[in-house]
């Protein structure tokens, strides 16, 4: 075999440039280099600077209590999809009660926004996981308002409070942010979590038996009566007032709320939940949901479950709403950051571990 | 009986899709971690695609296990038949244990492991923060390694082409008929 010319050396700079060109390459596509728009991280760490570091707890709805009970569909829900949940008798549900903000000790009363959380698994194996509001409709029309909302909240270093001319110009470029502030300073307080309507918010697409879509937003309207605080009660109300209520009346008996379906018309915004549809629109009432019982999130079950709202069942998906997508990537980010600090041990306080080593110390 | 001067037909066929498969999953993974608006879409992808992965890296260690490779030049120093061997044992090891952690992740973060709408996978991992608080960030960590073995790989494969213009990079083309 006779030995091949080599070639000369100088022909690694090629080599060299292609790798260097695939590395960085890569480097833009991770996010290491390049201008980037606003990513889940960002939106994470703007809700982490909101308050100080509790390590294991959610960055957002950071207080919260772990729910179990069952979703039994209404006799016509299967109509609309196909998802087994509409056929199957009943289906078992955990979920998540939370307050607004990132701190899970803050007091109740001073909690705007209260969620839902549901994970509901089918015998088909599938899932549909839900991540509900008692707002109507979302503050900002896109992830990038919202993150320049949180931003212009963070209290000023200098003055150690937020800035009001920061706030001003993010509303002067959102303007639908005076919507939300207008339903935040005058929508009732329910005195209780049962009786609060939780809504999905943004918008999702339902598939039938023949391949037909309808674009959707869900509700959980409360088979509860609203009783309204008045501002005396609710200046006075115990900080943790909603989990004592709730455990309350689980201990009475279950409590239920009806989860509606609201159709879209044509030329209703899907893109965009800052707007609410008209309530003129068709619902259909699809199921009940029935809730039994109540468990701290430090030991429940639902604290280490992310209630990513985009993981749907068969017959149910999402659509191109911007924040329904920044939802589910800025989730995704908070539950491997806290589980992340469960695993390392460096999540006493979120896991219940300081309780039960003081508890054992006494 | 004479080693073989080429890779086997099967050997060729699994390395070069099997190359694009994984560039693509790098990129998309990369990406999609960082992506506010086409996570969703990126991990639709991101899921089969690993799936498919690991069935081809097992065929294709069975196939390498039942067929002798070609040899490396013989006056290759041995610093360099060292990196050789080493790096395409880690390159095996990788393409396996990938999408098994993957896999394991999602089951300990108690995530539905869909493969396409309406099939999911069974989960290999109990529900677990331990768990998945070890395997997320090993699943990334493991990803850019992957990626700049990879990048030596590559590397390596145009320095036999270009510079050393030995047969080894031609055992990758060619078939032992093409000559």
């Amino acid at each position: 075999m006779s030995h091949p010319r080599r070639g000369s050396m100088l022909l690694l700079l090629p080599i060299a440039l292609i790798v260097a060109a695939i590395a960085a390459l890569f480097a833009w596509a991770g996010g290491w280099i390049g201008a980037r728009h606003v990513t889940p991280q960002a939106m994470a760490n703007t809700a982490e600077a909101a308050g100080a570091p509790l390590p294991g707890f959610r960055r957002a709805h950071s207080k919260g209590v772990c729910i179990a009970g069952s979703f039994t569909p209404a006799p016509d829900a299967s109509r609309y999809s196909t998802a087994r949940v509409f056929t199957q008798v009943s289906t078992p549900v955990l979920g998540r009660f939370s307050t607004g903000g990132n701190n899970p000790y803050g007091p109740d009363n001073k909690a705007r926004v209260r969620g839902m959380g549901l994970q509901l698994k089918t015998d088909d194996g599938q899932e549909w996981r839900m991540a509900m509001n008692s707002f109507p409709f979302f503050a900002v029309a896109t992830p990038e308002g919202f993150q320049a909302m949180n931003a212009a909240a963070l209290p000023d270093p200098a003055t150690d409070k937020p800035d009001p001319d920061k706030m001003k110009a993010v509303i002067a470029r959102h303007p639908e942010i005076r919507a939300f502030q207008a339903w935040a300073t005058s929508a009732p307080w329910p005195d209780s979590l049962a009786n609060t309507q939780y809504n999905g918010v943004n918008a999702f697409r339902l598939t039938d038996a023949q391949g037909a879509t309808r674009a959707v937003r869900w509700s959980m309207r409360p088979r509860t009566p609203v009783v309204a605080l008045t501002p005396e009660q609710l200046a006075q109300a115990d900080q943790d007032f909603l989990g004592a209520d709730l455990q309350r009346r689980l201990a009475a008996g279950p409590v239920q709320w009806d989860l509606v379906m609201q159709f879209a018309d044509a030329g209703d915004a899907i893109e965009n939940p800052s707007i609410a549809w008209p309530p003129s629109r068709t619902e259909a009432t699809v199921g009940t949901l029935t809730l039994t019982r109540a468990d701290a999130q430090v030991t429940g079950p639902c604290r280490d479950l992310n209630f990513d709202p985009l993981i749907l069942p068969k017959g149910i998906s999402g659509t191109a709403d911007p924040v329904l997508h920044a939802r589910s990537s800025v989730y995704s980010v908070s539950f491997n950051r806290r589980e992340r600090e469960i695993s390392c041990g460096q999540a006493l306080d979120a896991t219940g571990a300081n309780t039960a080593q003081k508890e054992a110390a006494r | 009986m004479t080693p073989p001067r080429h890779f086997n037909v099967l050997a060729r066929l699994l390395h070069w899709s099997m190359a694009l498969a994984i560039f693509a999953m790098l990129f998309v993974g990369a990406a999609m971690v960082v992506s506010l608006r086409y996570r969703e879409q990126m991990l639709d992808l991101h899921r089969p695609l690993g799936l498919a992965i690991l069935l081809l890296a097992l065929v294709r260690l069975a196939n390498r296990l039942r067929h002798r490779p070609p040899p490396l030049p013989a006056d290759l120093p041995r610093i360099q038949v060292w990196a050789a061997t080493a790096s395409h044992w880690l390159l095996y090891a990788l393409m396996l244990a990938m999408p098994l952690i993957g896999w394991a992740m999602l089951s300990a973060g108690a995530y539905p492991v869909v493969v396409f709408d309406g099939f999911n996978l069974p989960a290999i991992a109990p529900h677990s923060a331990v768990l998945y608080g070890v395997l997320r960030p090993l699943h990334g960590v493991l990803a850019y390694l992957l990626f700049f073995t990879i990048l030596a790989h590559l590397g390596a494969a145009l320095f036999h082409a270009w510079v050393r213009r030995d047969a080894v990079f031609a055992q990758m083309v060619r078939g032992d008929r093409q000559g």
